[in-house]
């Protein structure tokens, strides 16, 4: 049962790598995205603290969310899906595995490139240490979520567009405890543990539930 | 007796049923809305609330209540027939899924129209990130995500079943909506929303806005049930029953 998981994941891994463009686009998106709000709002110190937290995020969301729609198109455009499909092994496992391999491709570099984006915004180092924390947990949560609404608009056209507005509005959970733990790390009685609580908390319900409607969704579209 | 429990699952037996019921619901809804209005304005106290009144303005509680009430069971309702059409497979709960959408939707958008309205003269803003504010907003893209994905997808039963499945993993937001009172950290959240319970309200304004919410109950069978028709028809336009229809000239 975990070598299929671990087939696939390396399959993906290692596809990914023959096409490293791929994974560093959506790195450089994150990263354009973020430096272009202090162009828009002003340089000034204080706004840029107040609001590097939330604009991170912001970018973290959208930038995993343009990533997702590779998270099954080759596969089904070349038949793989299909396969997958068939196979004996349960259909979910082989979608967690696929989901992992997105996370480590455009997740995990997000939370890496983190402090150089904290930098940008003259966030302290406690707040920059937190907000990885905080990317660690809630990135996954976000591919987890996002592979159900690629699944379910696999193959449609303008599909990018109405995958947005599918998976941005489950997003905001995320995005309200995960900015929030940041906003929080830099007052000083405050408590950011409930918030990596919370954050943990959808974590793991996204991780029970997540592959399961991913992979009722996959079976939809392929029918 | 045995109780044929998918008989009316049929479209073709349940679509003279829906014509016949959607006259009566009308009627319910317009009875129901004049009692309620006019309780709500005419017997019901001026002044609402004990320090800090709020004045007549308040009387648009007959309408944002009931209509948020409605926008929340209205999206359990529509998930209710979406898991029933996915595990029976029955085509008309999908159809009624699809119907109850937009009501839904409307719901949503009244709840927050109103709600903005009350909160200029009460809160002095017409919008606030209150958390019940801001899952209700969520609430309303989740309708509109669902209407979107099944009309974006063009074979009917992929549309169908995908945006149930949505719809279900939406439903996650509707106890957060519920319970968005009871925020987790009070310094974090400016609480507008105060907690309250149908046993703290005045009785003639909790009859009024009893009466509006069953008005809105009454008001959606009957759009859902108009809606359903049409969608019926349109679906079911190559078979025969609706062809004997239209040749008849729409007499069921």
């Amino acid at each position: 049962m975990l070598r299929v998981f671990w087939c696939i994941l390396l399959r993906d891994l290692t596809l990914a790598m023959r096409r490293r463009t791929d994974v560093l686009t959506t790195l450089f998106f994150f990263v354009i995205v973020v430096s272009l709000f202090p162009l828009g709002v002003g340089t000034e110190r204080k706004i840029l603290q107040m609001l590097g937290p939330g604009v991170v995020w912001v970018a973290a969301l959208l930038a995993s969310m343009l990533a997702l729609e590779r998270l099954f198109a080759a596969d089904y455009e070349d038949g793989t899906l299909e396969q997958m499909v068939l196979t004996a092994q349960p259909l979910s496992l082989l979608v967690l595995a696929k989901i992992t391999a997105h996370w480590l491709l455009t997740g995990l570099p997000l939370v890496l490139i983190a402090p150089l984006v904290g930098m940008q915004y003259h966030l302290t180092s406690d707040a920059i240490l937190v907000m990885m924390m905080a990317l660690l947990i809630g990135t996954p949560v976000l591919s987890l979520i996002g592979a159900i609404g690629a699944a379910l608009t696999l193959g449609l056209r303008g599909g990018g567009i109405l995958l947005s507005l599918l998976i941005l509005p489950l997003y905001i959970p995320v995005l309200v405890y995960g900015a929030g733990a940041v906003e929080v790390s830099s007052v000083d009685l405050a408590d950011i543990r409930p918030y990596l609580t919370l954050l943990g908390a959808f974590l793991l319900v996204a991780v029970l539930f997540a592959p399961l409607a991913s992979s009722a969704a996959l079976k939809i579209s392929l029918e | 007796m045995a109780l044929n429990w998918f008989r009316f699952a049929a479209p073709a037996s349940f679509y003279p049923i829906a014509g016949r019921l959607v006259p009566v619901f009308w009627v319910l809804t317009a009875v129901l809305l004049l009692v309620g209005l006019y309780w709500g304005f005419f017997e019901t106290p001026d002044r609402l609330g004990g320090s800090n009144p709020q004045k007549e303005y308040y009387r648009i509680i007959f309408i944002h209540v009931p209509a948020a009430w409605m926008s929340m069971w209205l999206y359990v309702v529509m998930v209710g027939w979406a898991a029933i059409g996915l595990v029976f497979n029955t085509r008309l709960s999908f159809m009624m899924a699809n119907a109850v959408a937009p009501t839904g939707a409307i719901f949503t958008f009244l709840a927050l129209w109103t709600g903005s309205f009350w909160g200029r003269p009460s809160w002095g803003t017409y919008w606030d990130w209150d958390p019940r504010l801001t899952t209700e907003l969520i609430l309303f893209f989740m309708y509109i995500g669902y209407i979107a994905l099944h009309s974006a997808i063009d074979d009917t039963r992929r549309a169908d079943r995908a945006a149930a499945l949505l719809a279900i993993v939406g439903l996650v937001m509707v106890p957060l909506i519920f319970w968005s009172i009871n925020c987790p950290d009070p310094s974090q959240c400016a609480a507008l929303h105060q907690r309250s319970n149908l046993t703290q309200i005045e009785g003639n304004i909790l009859f009024a806005m009893l009466m509006v919410a069953l008005a809105f109950w009454m008001y959606s069978f009957a759009t859902t049930l108009m809606r359903l028709r049409s969608i019926i028809l349109t679906r079911e336009a190559e078979n025969t029953w609706v062809r004997d229809l239209v040749s008849k000239g729409g007499r069921p």
